[in-house]
């Protein structure tokens, strides 16, 4: 029995919370995607980079603030530069639709035409990013480190696994679940948020009922720099802040929306913890939590690992692959334009 | 005689730069009436009523709502005239519930809509029934009266209706024709384009058969029904 209860200790520090804490940070990318997809009608690729520049905003406030002595007690100051690196980044995401997408509206581009246009924006910001702060690692987390350490928890529970939950990580958890409700309330129960599923769903009809697309637009980009600002700085804090690493974090992101079923907020969730977990169990070493649970002339020799994490990215390939072979509009069938 | 409440007067024109489709056409209803407009396939029924509604270029002829030339406004703008238009296709939000249908038929309006509301769910029941479900998963009949109810919310002085019955059965279509004799008998005048001549004209005051893009017959449905000429070409003898 204490065998299996180290085995689900070891399954939960290794993975569970680990890819929750992934999943959530991916549903939130995933959702200013499927957002974007939804009513501007083309995939966004520099959305990875709008996560990045957010995060950078962020991080620069932080050190302002730290500079300043101000902190958040137990929590990451971070938190409290959020607002301030949304601010930022919403301006940014603005200016770009003004002096960028506007003109392809204009012309009725097509969605094509308008991915290879967000490809752009997305070097340039990529470039902006690291012409501002630099292509290195950067460290800007603060506060507490664990909520539960190892330590503490084998203590307490007098188990020989141990586990740990980061802050950060329960940071993520908590702030994605407040994101998640506060996105669902607003586009479910405002009328402004009704419009913009009005807009999504029928164009042209929502245009006879009277809703201003450009309104529609301006409101969906603000929604969007918010939820890719959260989701940089929750990655950012939970792993550490590169620029390059926004341009990996595209496919998983990119992939869970998909899986979800573009246009879908909440196959956008579903399409996060499934890339997520995916991920993370196809590349953990299964020996441990193996070795607890079967008899022991069983235990393997081997890590039991299906796939190195060098391979990662891999498994949302794959993901992405079947789904789109078999289920072409994703989960929650979304949208195919 | 007066002017009709709602007219598209002598109109000739077309889709964008294309050529014209309607030549000297004249479509109105008066207040308190159905107007419907039958004729041939291809005939330019539709665009008969897409031109008094504003979404083709006219090179001729002009729109008069209520005395008014409202023939320069966008589509947009003729909604908030009190204009209410119901297209053939895709006239409802699939993902949307009923009830979240007729709040965004209400979008223009800034004060309190629930009278209409209950109004609407008196005329249409079963709209009430199915208030909280995906209009999307309705019968083709119930998703018409959710695009009529759209349309009503903004409590129209005009209703415009593009061949409402299309793709529904004989009973269904019945039905629907019920139910637009009760929401003309609220006062609302009704113009509709029919693929159904017979029954439409049944129930028309006035009819216009277009043919070619102009106007070939135009009288009281009963006329019309009676017309040999016709009722040769039109009605199957």
């Amino acid at each position: 029995m204490i065998d299996f209860l180290n085995a689900f200790v070891a399954l939960s520090n290794f993975v569970l919370i680990p890819a929750i804490s992934y999943g959530a940070q991916l549903a939130l990318g995933a959702l200013g995607v499927t957002l974007i997809y939804g009513i501007l009608r083309f995939s966004n690729f520099a959305h990875g980079d709008t996560m990045a520049f957010g995060a950078m905003c962020t991080i620069l406030v932080t050190w302002l603030f730290q500079s300043w002595g101000i902190s958040f007690g137990p929590l990451p100051t971070a938190l409290l530069a959020m607002p301030f690196g949304i601010l930022a980044t919403m301006g940014l995401v603005l200016f770009t639709d003004r002096y960028v997408y506007k003109f392809y509206r204009e012309q009725k581009a097509k969605p094509v035409i308008l991915v290879i246009v967000s490809l752009g924006v997305m070097f340039i910001l990529n470039g902006l990013v690291r012409f501002i702060i630099g292509p290195n690692d950067q460290r800007f987390s603060d506060g507490e480190r664990f909520i539960i350490s190892v330590r503490e928890f084998k203590a307490l529970t007098g188990l020989k696994e141990g586990l740990a939950f980061k802050t950060t990580q329960g940071i993520t958890i908590v702030t994605a679940v407040i994101v998640v409700i506060a996105l669902f309330w607003f586009l479910n129960r405002t009328r402004t948020g009704k419009s913009m599923r009005a807009y999504s769903d029928n164009e042209d009809l929502a245009l006879l009922s009277g809703i201003n697309p450009e309104r529609v637009v301006m409101v969906t980009w603000l929604i969007v720099a918010a939820l890719a600002t959260i989701a940089g700085t929750l990655y950012g804090l939970d792993k550490s802040f590169k620029p390059f690493i926004f341009l990996q974090l595209l496919l998983p992101v990119f992939a869970a929306a998909i899986v979800g079923g573009l246009g879908s907020p909440l196959g956008a969730i579903a399409g996060g913890f499934t890339i997520a977990f995916s991920e993370v169990m196809i590349t953990y070493a299964w020996k441990k939590v193996a070795t607890y649970v079967v008899p022991e002339s069983w235990a393997p020799d081997t890590l039991v690992q299906l796939l190195s994490t060098d391979y990662k990215f891999a498994v949302s390939f794959v993901i992405l692959i079947i789904v789109l072979l078999f289920r072409p509009t994703g989960l929650f069938a979304g949208k195919s334009v | 005689m007066s002017e009709p409440f709602l007219i598209g007067d002598s109109m000739t024109g077309g889709y964008g730069n294309g050529p014209d489709i309607l030549h000297d056409c004249t479509i109105a209803v008066n207040k308190g009436e159905i107007a419907v407009i039958v004729g041939p396939n291809g005939a330019g029924k539709s665009t008969g009523m897409k031109a008094v509604f504003g979404m083709l270029n006219l090179n001729k002829g002009s729109v008069r709502l209520d005395g008014e030339d409202i023939t320069a406004l966008s589509p947009q703008d003729r909604v908030v005239k009190g204009m209410g238009f119901v297209p053939q296709t895709s006239n409802i939000f699939t993902s949307m519930t009923v009830e979240e249908n007729l709040e965004m038929g209400a979008f223009i309006r800034r004060d309190d809509y629930k009278d209409t509301m209950t109004q609407i769910y008196d005329l249409f029941p079963i709209l009430k029934e199915k208030r909280y479900q995906a209009a999307g998963e309705l019968s083709g009949g119930q998703r018409q009266q959710v695009a009529v109810g759209r349309a009503l919310m903004t409590q129209p002085k005009v209703l415009m209706l593009d061949e409402p019955t299309a793709g529904v059965s004989p009973i269904v279509m019945d039905e629907l024709f019920d139910r637009i004799i009760e929401v003309a008998r609220t006062g609302i005048p009704i113009l509709m384009v029919e693929q159904n001549a017979r029954q439409a004209l049944e129930i028309a005051d006035k009819g216009y058969v277009l043919v070619q893009g102009a106007n070939a017959f135009t009288g009281t449905g009963k006329e019309l029904l009676a017309d040999p000429e016709v009722r040769k070409s039109f009605l199957g003898g």
